[in-house]
């Protein structure tokens, strides 16, 4: 069977989604017509129509506000942001409407939103965000941030069917960078369930999204070089957060180290710890660290954002002293 | 500069309602003035727990344009603040208002949100937060779905004149007009945002101009006549419902009250308050009307009063004998699943290894 990319796998997810569901519809600005500025939604409005794969007028909190108004009446609709930097546009109607509207009004907003999401690609301080921290914080949300194409199909179709807003960050980095086998069928993927992306015994990295893959590289090269066995956990999805699978690791290994994307002030990570010595406070032999970028919005030049940025080199070395610790 | 009274001139009847129907429209104002004034009394007497929100002098725009909607086709409505008279005609009820404001368990938000802020898809009013102009976009949305669905169905959506001041109306108005939703909205221009003139709001000279920039009619009509109101209304539902998309309705009013019960209107030129009242009443206006042009007798309507103050009396009882919500249903319903979110670890005990006594044997061992 051929190998399937993960910008593949999440249009896989949109075109069976749509051929399951006629309540589910896409909406989104060049999505139709165009195919999206990341050809994503390619192919869908050509199969199935211009009501159903609707090109927006460029109004982010009019995609996200409509979808919320469709989703009360029983569609399922799929917004896109042209870059996920834009969600903040979105901000009010996310954080104000959409999410108080189950608790507030008993008001259901089965929608999805969806984009392109962070950086190592050049993109500069508006086309590389990684907002997922910003949205952590707001009650009636769901967040999921795959890490793999099999992962990205099975969470988006997991979004799709689920009963509240679930914000689907998709990393553009991993868009074509990489590929594998998919499951056959249906292929489904419970949000708030995290994956266990390689054993370890001495030391646990815990991410998600583009991160894992630099956390895979850097516990091959510590495995390598200095015979240190490390666990990668990919939480794939940030809110609900698996906090049993947090703790096991803990548990296991007694070491952590938090790597993320996202500058590291107010990140995902500083939840994860605090996570962490709630369940698990009596496990750890070492404080918990966090790689993260650094404190300031993400330059362009190369130079510039390779130096921000989380690097491989950065968590060889952050786990190195955690081991020494 | 002082909001003036703008009256119509001399209309001629009939307006397409029957006789029922324009009792109907001037009971439904009187009972929105009715359970205000009961409001007031509640508030002062400290039982209703938030702030008071009132419509008096608007009750005619509000009954009449909603009025123009046809519930038993599933119209949907969004209420601002200053239309309960609007939720009313869809069938909200006065002791769900009460029951609102006074915070009880089994109020329709179970005491999650303030006064008029509910809905009900069911009977067709979705409910606002306060956020203005938020519910242009969402109404734009409810109404896509109706057009997507081939239903024959009508979406009214208010704001006021602050509100067209918002990002989020001119996107979801917008958006409604490029898709040519079958949506109405209503500029509900009161003289008032807060303690802000409708000259400080806007450059244009009337909100109607505004649908120019849209592609859209943009109409403009007296909201202190109630059929004047319906009627223009119903000319932009009808046209909604013909697939010919969105009007802009501005409606002229004034908000003889403050922003809510506690703003004192310092900023309100002299006189012009009393010149409303005295001048241009929405009640004693259609009052005049029914009595002196459609030779209705003054005792039916006083009838209709009588019957108003005995449905607020009787909903103020059960209301005041409502229970409080229980605190824990606070926890309740954020998520479809998890239905329900855990107490906090100090009200509901630890879970951790402290309470469990769940250690790893080496814990405290280490002698340095």
């Amino acid at each position: 069977m051929a190998e399937t990319t993960y910008l593949e796998a999440i249009r896989q997810a949109l075109f069976e989604e749509m051929e399951r569901d006629p309540d589910v519809l896409c909406l989104g600005e060049d999505i139709g017509v165009y195919g999206g500025a990341f050809k994503v939604t390619d192919g869908l409005q050509a199969r199935f129509g211009e009501s159903r794969v609707i090109d927006t007028p460029l109004s982010e909190a009019a995609i996200v506000g409509a979808a919320a108004g469709a989703a009360h009446m029983g569609m399922r609709p799929v917004c896109e942001m042209q870059f996920i930097d834009f969600i903040s546009c979105a901000y009010d109607m996310l954080t104000n409407y959409v999410a108080t509207a189950r608790y507030r009004a008993f008001l259901p907003c089965p929608m999805v939103v969806r984009g392109p999401s962070g950086g190592y690609v050049r993109g500069g301080p508006f086309h590389s965000q990684n907002p997922e921290a910003a949205f952590l914080h707001t009650p009636g949300l769901k967040i999921v941030y795959p890490a793999t194409a099999s992962d990205a199909k099975g969470l988006l179709k997991a979004a799709i069917r689920d009963e509240d807003c679930v914000l689907f960050f998709e990393h553009k980095y991993l868009y074509r960078r990489i590929k594998e086998e998919l499951p056959p069928g249906d292929h489904v993927v419970p949000i708030g369930k995290a994956r266990l992306a390689r054993e370890g015994r001495d030391l646990s990295i815990i991410t998600y999204a583009a991160t894992v893959w630099k956390a895979l590289e850097a516990a091959e090269q510590l495995e390598r070089e200095g015979n240190l066995s490390v666990e990668v956990l990919d939480l794939r999805s940030l809110l609900p957060m698996d906090d049993d699978a947090i703790a096991q690791t803990v548990r296991k290994t007694n070491r952590v180290l938090i790597v993320h994307e996202d500058t590291v002030t107010g990140g995902v990570a500083g939840e994860i710890s605090a996570r962490i010595n709630d369940l698990a406070f009596e496990w750890l032999d070492a404080p918990i660290k966090r790689v993260g970028a650094h404190d300031v919005p993400l330059p362009y030049a190369p130079q510039l954002e390779d130096f921000v940025l989380p690097q491989t080199a950065d968590i060889v070395k952050a786990a190195r002293w955690l081991a020494e610790y | 500069m002082a909001v003036t009274s703008a009256r119509t001139s001399d209309r001629t009847m009939p307006p397409g309602l029957t006789r029922d129907q324009l009792l109907e429209l001037y009971y439904y104002m009187r009972l929105t003035r009715s359970l205000e004034e009961r409001l007031v009394n509640l508030y002062r007497q400290t039982k209703v727990v938030g702030g008071l929100f009132r419509s008096l002098g608007q009750e005619a725009d509000a009954v009449g344009s909603a009025y123009a909607l046809e519930r038993s086709k599933g119209d949907i409505l969004s209420p601002l603040i200053r239309n309960l008279g609007s939720m009313l005609v869809q069938g909200a009820t006065p002791v769900e208002i009460l029951r609102q404001y006074m915070a009880k368990g089994d109020s329709p938000t179970r005491g999650r949100e303030l006064n008029i802020h509910f809905g009900d898809t069911v009977r067709g009013f979705i409910g606002q937060i306060s956020h203005l102009g938020d519910m242009v976009p969402v109404m734009a949305g409810v109404t896509l779905s109706f057009k997507l669905r081939g239903q024959d169905r009508v979406g009214l959506v208010y704001v006021g004149d602050g509100a067209t001041s918002t990002g989020a109306f001119h996107e979801g108005i917008n958006f409604a007009a490029v898709q040519r939703c079958p949506l109405v909205v209503i500029v509900e221009n009161n003289g008032y945002a807060y303690s802000t003139p409708t000259s400080k709001q806007t450059a244009c000279a009337s909100f109607k101009d505004k649908a120019l920039g849209y592609g859209i009619p943009g109409v403009r009509a007296d909201g202190n006549d109630v059929v004047a109101t319906y009627q223009v209304t119903k000319e932009a539902v009808d046209r909604a419902r013909a697939g010919e998309g969105v009007t802009l309705i501005e409606l002229t009013t004034y908000r003889r009250k403050g922003h809510a019960e506690h703003d004192n209107q310092s900023y309100v030129p002299p006189g012009e308050i009393d010149r409303w009242a005295r001048e241009n009443d929405p009640l004693d206006r259609y009052t005049r009307e029914l009595t002196t042009g459609q030779g209705i007798a003054s005792s039916e309507l006083e009838e209709l009063d009588g019957r108003v103050r005995g449905e607020v009396d009787r909903a103020t009882d059960e209301a005041e004998a409502s229970p409080a919500p229980e605190p824990r249903d606070a926890l309740r319903g954020v998520y479809a699943d998890p239905a329900e979110v855990p107490a906090l670890w100090y009200r509901e005990g630890i879970r951790s290894a402290v309470e469990t006594h769940e250690r790893p044997s080496s814990w405290g061992t280490h002698d340095g």
